[in-house]
């Protein structure tokens, strides 16, 4: 079952439609709605090693759908503490519970106060409505 | 800026919510509900494509015949009256212009059903190289094509069994068809082809005797699934038909485009063959992608019914026996695939 569409006031978005969900000096990331809605059905999760440097705004791994690959971009730079192991054995979480049981990595933060920088749930809204 | 053509289905496909995209000049449907529940709806009972956007000659005069066994691979006078063949049509190397379905309709009257990116080369090349005495014309306007593909198909489009590339026209709904005994998913089923005014309650009569409305994403997997060549993508004018395994459709003992060049492959033995493969690794492959082993993926995506990546690509002919490992370059990473035996899925029995 797809979820319907939301987008949490407790995240902050980046405008490549992944999420953080900042807990002191951790965070969990995934992908919104509007990204897994546009992918359909994930199939495939290519996730970053525990202990991976990961930048703001780089590439920490992929998720495919049957017709697609993305990029996953992170929001914030830090270091891989764990990556969610029941999506990597059955990706269609994602779609299902795209900020619980989807989540896709867990980060320890380099620069907390990258999270400034990042876009408040109304304004990723205002974001994807544009799209 | 493009206009794309739109099938006489066009406004369905909107109200059932499907993503649009253009392919081969067209606005066609690639889903409507998700890729995996409509190729696992045609695996398990049954499924509805519109696949209007094909092209449909109907080629006519008592020179065609002959025409036809000179243009295309197959052996024409194996096809009777009610009759259908898969075939190629071949340029002088050998190469694949296109692969399609001839259907006989009466001795010296046929019906071609090609690729919708290859219509106009296609029909230029026969008019150029048979259209001299001869009536060729382009009706894929005047038609559509649903393609009804499933088990249990013909149970619930209320037609009898049949052979496999046969043809007979038939009423679904009360609306006349010619009944294609064919399809590119694997499953029994049918290709129903219909006036284009009556296309919309065709439609609307198998969608409601319960056939899953499926886009050309699911028609992608479930060919590749059972190793259907797609050309442009695992075939096309640069490869031959021996080394892309459709030899079964070269009637080497006629004199049709190419066929020496052909026949001295098939002796020689082709240098590199297409070889279907499961990975063994995560990932998907995708087409174009490097086999380190020599040769790339021509096809490549996840296969619903194993729930892992599959694909075609050439090889060294010595490394397309099955039980050969590959090494597939997904984006940087290597991973390994087993090369199998055609087709990579086959159905319980």
């Amino acid at each position: 079952m797809a979820a319907g569409e939301s987008y949490p006031d407790d995240l902050r978005y980046n405008t490549e439609h992944d999420w953080a969900r900042i807990d002191g000096d951790e965070a969990t990331l995934g992908i919104t709605w509007f990204a897994q809605d546009s992918l359909g059905e994930l199939v495939h999760f290519e996730p970053p090693g525990d202990g991976d440097e990961i930048g703001k705004g780089g590439s920490y791994g992929e998720v495919e759908s049957v017709k697609a690959v993305s990029d996953l971009i992170s929001p914030l730079s830090g270091t891989v503490l764990e990556v969610n192991p029941k999506v990597v054995a059955e990706p269609e979480t994602v779609n299902e519970d795209p900020y619980g049981e989807g989540w896709l990595v867990r980060i320890r933060l380099g620069d907390s106060s990258e999270a400034d920088d990042l876009l408040d749930a109304a304004a990723y809204k205002t974001f994807v409505d544009e799209q | 800026m493009q206009t794309l053509l739109r099938t006489p289905l066009y406004e369905r496909h909107v109200a059932l919510g499907a993503r649009m995209v253009p392919f081969a000049g067209w606005e066609m449907p690639v889903q409507y509900e998700g890729v995996i529940p409509e190729h696992r709806a045609v695996r398990a009972d049954c499924g509805v494509f519109d696949v209007s956007h094909m092209g449909r000659f109907e080629f006519e005069g008592p020179k065609v015949p002959a025409a036809l066994q000179e243009l295309l691979s197959n052996d024409i006078d194996k096809v009777g009256e009610g009759g259908a063949q898969y075939t190629l049509l071949t340029n002088e190397r050998g190469g694949i212009i296109d692969d399609l379905i001839v259907y006989r309709v009466e001795s010296g009257r046929f019906i071609l059903i090609v690729n919708a990116s290859n219509r106009e080369a296609d029909f230029d090349w026969i008019l150029e190289h048979a259209g001299a005495g001869t009536d060729l014309r382009d009706k894929t306007e005047e038609f559509a094509l649903l393609a009804v593909q499933g088990p249990s198909s013909l149970e619930r489009l209320g037609l009898d069994d049949g052979t496999p590339f046969t043809w007979e026209m038939g009423e679904v709904a009360g609306i006349e068809v010619m009944v294609n005994r064919t399809g590119y998913t694997g499953e029994q089923g049918v290709e129903l082809m219909v006036m284009t005014e009556d296309a919309v309650a065709l439609w609307d009569a198998v969608v409601e005797r319960g056939a899953k409305p499926c886009g050309l994403g699911a028609r992608d997997t479930l060919r590749l699934e059972v190793c259907y060549p797609l050309h442009g993508n695992d075939i096309g004018p640069d490869t031959d038909a021996i080394s892309a395994g459709l030899g079964w459709v070269c009637a080497l003992d006629t004199e049709f485009t190419g066929v020496e060049e052909l026949r001295r492959i098939k002796a020689d033995g082709p240098e590199q063959k297409l070889a279907a493969f499961v990975m063994q690794d995560a990932g998907i492959p995708r087409q174009g992608m490097a086999i380190a082993e020599g040769g790339e993926v021509t096809s490549g995506s996840h296969s619903p019914m194993l729930d892992r990546g599959i694909g075609m690509g050439y090889v060294p002919a010595e490394l397309a026996e099955p039980g050969t490992t590959l090494t597939i370059d997904l984006r940087g990473r290597p991973r390994k695939a087993e090369v199998v035996k055609k087709p990579i899925y086959k159905k319980e029995t």
